[in-house]
């Protein structure tokens, strides 16, 4: 059988940082094909280019067996290709039949024809959930219908190609099972379905094919018949962990920080555990698990509901990230542009931004000790820039990484969290990310690492707690982590 | 404004200080400023005389002490509309204060502080009811001046204690109003308090990025409160000024005084989505509209007639950086 | 029929909400018939109306921009000097008759808001300083173009004056043409593929984007549509009120955004309803023809409005509040 879309080699950098660099892929009609690897394998990149959302630097895209460049969204569709988005990519003041129809909505004489549209809409949606109707509007539907009618809108562009990127990620086990029913049904009907997900019981159940990538590479494709989950999670982690990461042997002090209970919503309950001075905790687990919800628990941004937190020895309130940098606690937040940096300030601004305290003199700005405070940081952590003055959004995503978390070191926390520290930035960056964590645990500060890359989590971490769920599943030792132990406790598998 | 012209120059890729290039942007208004100092001195021989001068800064003063105030919370990423409807609200509280024959501080204090009440109103209507700024002061520029309507009506009030005239119309030194003094006063304590503390360090971080900025320490919501209630004093003081200057008070007053001063922040080139700006800009912004408008007035050319200069000053103010931005020679 | 329905309520969760503002508009008429039964007279009540139009057009062509996350202040200026120039036009030539006075109210207009839409679209400058900035070149060009002087009704054709004050059915040609025209918008929003993209181009920029909607043109549309409602509105403003003199309608923008607000558009886009925003101009229409007749002062009038304004956009406000993680969201636009 010939595949309808062939991807070979295909590449694609972002501002230098190397998203894809060689990836493969094959889709066949009437199958359902899973896409593994983990988060930052370059599989959203790869959804991006076969969508016409980015266009590839490089590598061939071959359809119905003849090579096409795909220029934008819109020639995709054209080509008979649609997705399914894990953030919806849909209109919630506007109601469903629109959301369906919203690329080619039915004309009559020039004008909108309503009728026709919610006609088809029903027709698509009988097949999907006949609990939808075409009038409602979207922002009152659950994700799972959303999903569905991201699903009908595909169908309505008669898609020969449908992607689903991690569609079950904030779906009930019910809403699951209808999804994959309707996959199926896709797929009987001669469609090639991408399904992207974490969880190998829905890549078993519902799966003909598996395509796993792995650091912007595609690493195997195969039969999902006659394949163990073992073999999928060596190739989805396969690399030797421990000659990246010369992990810094540190004598581990007294416990700095414990946590009892904490539990906030549907985000998170229970949450239990400790960490101690030069100590480094992993905090593994899938999109949706609840690390940063947890974490911005403890910095006071998002406070939790239920339970405790103990602080060297003293139980505290955090209700703001000002209580959390008076206690010690620094935080290199997730989404460095929004959260993290001031990108329109300049370098020494933004360092001297927590610990300003330190800096003024009765409320005064001091250059000279603005200089002082800022200078030797940038310079240790070797922030590569013309001078202090620069401004943060010059500067590559890795240097502007180590002004996040150079300005957290200014406040000399006692407990540090960073949250995928390296997400983005390029190896020679990453590298030195991880030596500043070691000699940051070598002062005695302990460390929480919040991550979604095995090999980081396992190179860096003396104790690995994996969280699925908003549960803490286990607290792992150094010594007892495997990659595949690591990634059962944190998907279904 | 001066960052887009920052990032359009070939100074963004130097990445020297913001204040480099706002000094330059500043030396536009400055030389925007002499042109028309000229001009104006040309069409009239009175114009160089120091009593002209201190005319100059008559009515524009006012509204500059708002702009100073009107910096911060741009720059922090707010604005507030309502400060025309404040200035009435206030001038109105003073003149009943004093037709009950209350002494001067009394007077003085309770337009003052009824600016301080109406900028908490917006404050909390902003931070703990979360409506956008500029929809919550549309609302309450219509409050305030519709309360001075309720008590006034189209009444006047012209009774005021013995020396308040003094504060609006008296000077301190030869030509040197006291209304100049007092806004020369604010104007470097608002340099001081934007460039050279800690606050005015979080104000513009919590305008170039709020989310950072609270992950940072800064109590975001606190901080643009206080602003709106610093805002609200501000025109409370700017009616003191002018109801005194004026020495009567009705509730019609200070109408569209929201949008020039809007205008002359912006025109100081301070960014309307918040994070960069400086007050010696908008100080020279002050200034450079005082001379405008007054130099018209020498050619007989009516006030109104200023309202294009302004509008068509602020709108290639901001359409040149960014009309070079996006067609210009590309970045990077 | 059904169709026009749909087009003046988009959506069930706007229709409860149009429901409300209609029982809210019923309820004031209720609660004002007791002490002045005059009121409900339905001669009074096409005073009402009329007195009302001229918001309502306003506030249609706001939603427009309001819709495609703008804001446009200088529609009220735009009307003002648009009503100047054709009311010179009238007493200079008032042989030409209405036509070419239409024509050029609603070309000018469009001329007037096309520049907003064209420096917000290219320029991407922020709608809220294009708009100041025009505001007060648009007040001021009223005094370039009239020198300063008024034209009064005297000056004024019969024709000129007549066509608003032409009555229809007990109703005057001014509300036909905001009855009109509200039908019109709403059609044109239900119907038309610009008037549906200006929905999504407001609901989500990024979506829209991905569907092949440029979000830049639809703003640049709206206020070109605006633009053009202003200034037929001002021919009838001058017209109405038989006068055009530089302050005419000084500040109105304000109290148009206000009916939008009341009526449910949403300042940040994608949200809003010809009906609503009917209702919402009707209601304070109703409030400022009401109050003098209750006994209260008609300086209460503006308290009043600003009450029920600041009230109004408070609640609006509700609903949009914090989940869980409002942290790792960015604040909208």
């Amino acid at each position: 059988m010939q595949p309808i879309l062939s991807l070979e080699g295909v590449a694609k950098s972002y501002g230098g940082v190397k998203a894809l660099t060689s990836g493969a892929l094959d889709l066949y009609p009437g199958q359902v094909t899973a896409l593994l690897g983990e988060n930052g394998a370059g599989k959203s990149t790869l959804v991006k280019i076969i969508t016409g959302i980015v266009r590839a630097d490089g590598g061939r895209i071959v359809l119905d067996g003849g090579p096409v460049s795909i220029a934008s969204a819109e020639h995709a569709r054209s080509l008979g290709i649609s997705a399914i988005f894990q953030e919806p990519v849909v209109f919630d003041a506007l109601t469903v039949a629109e959301n369906i129809f919203i690329t080619g909505r039915p004309q009559k004489r020039g004008v909108v024809d309503w009728p026709t549209m919610r006609r088809r809409s029903r027709e698509i949606l009988a097949e999907l959930d006949p609990g939808i109707e075409p009038d409602m509007v979207l922002g009152r539907l659950s994700v799972a219908q959303r999903h569905l009618v991201q699903i009908a809108r595909a169908l309505s562009n008669d898609a020969r190609i449908v992607i689903m990127d991690e569609p079950t990620a904030a779906l009930s086990h019910r809403e699951a099972e209808e999804l994959f029913a309707i996959t199926r049904r896709l797929r009987d009907e001669g469609r090639a379905i991408l399904f992207i997900s974490h969880k190998f019981e829905e890549v078993f159940a519902l799966c003909d094919r598996y395509a796993v990538f792995r650091d912007g590479a595609g690493v195997g494709q195969g039969m999902i018949e006659g394949i163990s989950s073992e073999r999928l999670i060596t190739l989805m982690v396969g690399r030797p962990v421990d000659q990246v990461f010369p992990k810094q042997t540190v004598p581990i002090g007294r416990e700095m920080l414990r946590v009892e209970a904490l539990g906030r919503g549907q985000e998170y309950e229970d949450v239990s555990f400790d960490v101690r001075q030069g100590e480094i905790l992993g905090v593994y687990g899938l999109i949706g698990a609840g690390r940063s919800e947890v974490m911005h628990a403890l910095f006071g941004t998002a406070p939790a509901e239920t339970g405790r937190i103990v602080l060297d020895g003293e139980t505290v309130t955090i209700r703001s990230a000002s209580d959390a940098i008076a206690r010690g606690i620094g935080f290199v937040p997730e989404d460095r542009q929004m959260q993290g940096a001031h990108l329109r300030l300049a370098i020494g601004d933004n360092i001297t931004l927590p610990s300003l305290g330190r800096t003024t003199r009765a409320g005064f700005l001091s250059r000279r000790r603005e200089r002082a405070q800022a200078g030797p940081l940038a310079q240790s952590l070797g922030v590569k820039m013309s001078g202090l003055d620069q401004r943060v959004e010059e500067l590559s995503g890795g240097n502007q990484q180590k002004v996040v978390i150079a300005k957290w070191l200014a406040t000399s926390p006692r407990v540090l969290i960073l949250d995928e520290p390296t997400k983005g930035i390029d190896v020679g960056a990453k590298a030195q990310v991880h030596r500043l964590m070691g000699e940051l645990a070598a002062q005695g500060v302990a460390i929480i690492m919040v991550s979604s890359e095995l090999p980081e989590v396992l190179g860096m971490a003396d104790r690995i707690m994996v969280m699925r769920r908003g549960l803490v599943q286990a607290v792992v030792a150094r010594a007892e982590a495997t990659p595949e132990r690591i990634v059962r406790l944190a998907t279904d598998a | 404004m001066s960052d887009l012209s920052l990032s359009a120059g070939a100074a963004a890729r130097t990445g020297r200080r913001p204040w480099r290039a706002l000094v330059r942007w500043e030396s536009l208004l400055v030389l925007a400023i002499l042109i028309d100092f000229a001009i104006n001195a040309h069409a009239s021989p009175y114009f160089l005389d120091p009593w002209t001068l201190s005319d100059v800064t008559v009515s524009v003063v006012e509204k500059a002490v708002v702009a100073l105030a009107m910096a911060f919370l741009v720059m922090a990423g707010e604005i507030d509309i309502s400060v025309g409807g404040i200035i009435a609200l206030a001038s109105v509280a003073m003149g009943l204060v004093a037709r009950g024959g209350s002494p001067l501080p009394l007077v003085v204090a309770s337009g003052i502080a009824t600016g301080c009440v109406a900028g908490g109103v917006n404050g909390l209507l902003v931070t703990v009811g979360r409506v956008p700024s500029i929809v919550a002061t549309i609302g309450t520029m219509t409050l305030f001046r519709g309360v001075a309507y309720a008590v006034l009506g189209d009444g006047v009030l012209k009774t005021y204690p013995p020396g308040f005239a003094w504060i609006g119309q008296g000077y301190v030194a030869g030509p040197v109003s006291f209304e100049l003094v007092l806004f020369a006063v604010l104007a470097a304590i608002a340099i001081i308090l934007l460039h050279a503390t800690a606050f005015g360090r979080r104000v513009i971080a919590t305008g170039s990025n709020p989310e950072a900025s609270r992950m940072s320490g800064i109590a975001t919501g606190r901080l643009r409160f206080w602003l709106f209630v610093a805002v609200g004093t501000a025109a409370g003081l700017a009616s003191v000024l002018l109801t005194s200057r004026l020495g009567s008070t009705r509730p019609s007053i200070a109408q569209g005084w929201e949008l020039e001063i809007v205008t002359m922040v912006i025109l100081g080139g301070v960014a309307i989505e918040g994070g960069v700006g400086s007050i010696p800009g908008v100080v020279l912004a002050a200034i450079l509209m005082g001379l405008v408008t007054f130099g018209l007035g020498l050619l007989n050319v009516p006030g109104i007639v200023m309202s294009v200069v302004t509008g068509t000053m602020l709108i290639v103010v901001v359409a040149v950086p960014a009309a070079v931005r996006r067609f210009g020679p590309e970045r990077r | 029929m059904r169709e026009l329905i749909a087009g003046i309520m988009s959506g069930r969760a706007l229709r409860t909400r149009e429901a409300g503002l209609l029982g809210l508009n019923l309820l004031l008429l209720v609660a004002i018939a007791p002490f002045f039964p005059a009121f409900l007279r339905p001669v009074n009540l096409a005073g009402v109306f009329d007195d009302t139009a001229l918001l309502i057009l306003l506030a249609l062509g706001e939603m427009l921009v309001l819709l495609t996350r703008g804001v446009d202040l200088s529609i009220a200026a735009n009307l003002a000097f648009t009503g100047m120039v054709v009311a010179l036009l009238n007493q200079y030539h008032p042989g030409l008759g209405l036509v070419p006075v239409l024509v050029l109210s609603v070309l000018m207009g469009a001329a007037l808001g096309a520049v907003n839409g064209l420096l917000v679209w290219l320029l991407r400058i922020p709608s809220i300083v294009v708009t100041l900035g025009t505001l007060s070149i648009y007040r001021g060009a009223v005094y370039l173009a009239s020198g300063g002087k008024w034209v009064n009704s005297n000056q004024m054709s019969p024709a000129f004056l007549g066509l608003v004050r032409w009555h229809a059915g007990g109703v005057s040609m001014l509300s036909w043409t905001a009855i009109v025209c509200a039908a019109l918008v709403a059609v044109f929003l239900r119907r038309s593929i610009l008037g549906r993209n200006l929905y999504a181009a407001g609901n989500n920029p990024a979506a829209a984007a991905y569907a092949g909607i440029d979000v830049g043109v639809m703003q640049g549309a709206a206020f070109l549509i605006a633009g053009a409602i202003a200034g037929l509105c001002g021919y009838l403003w001058v017209s109405r009120y038989a006068v055009a003199y530089t302050d005419v309608a000084s500040g109105f923008e304000l109290q148009v955004i206000a009916a939008c607000v009341i009526g449910g558009v949403s300042i940040s886009g994608g949200v809003g309803s010809v009906g609503g925003v009917v209702l919402g101009a009707l209601f304070l229409g109703i409030i400022k023809n009401a109050l003098p007749l209750v006994g209260v002062s008609p300086f209460f009038q503006m308290a009043v409005s600003g009450i029920v304004i600041t009230g109004a956009v408070l609640i609006n406000a509700r609903g949009s509040r914090a989940s869980a993680l409002r942290i790792l969201e960015r604040r909208p636009a």
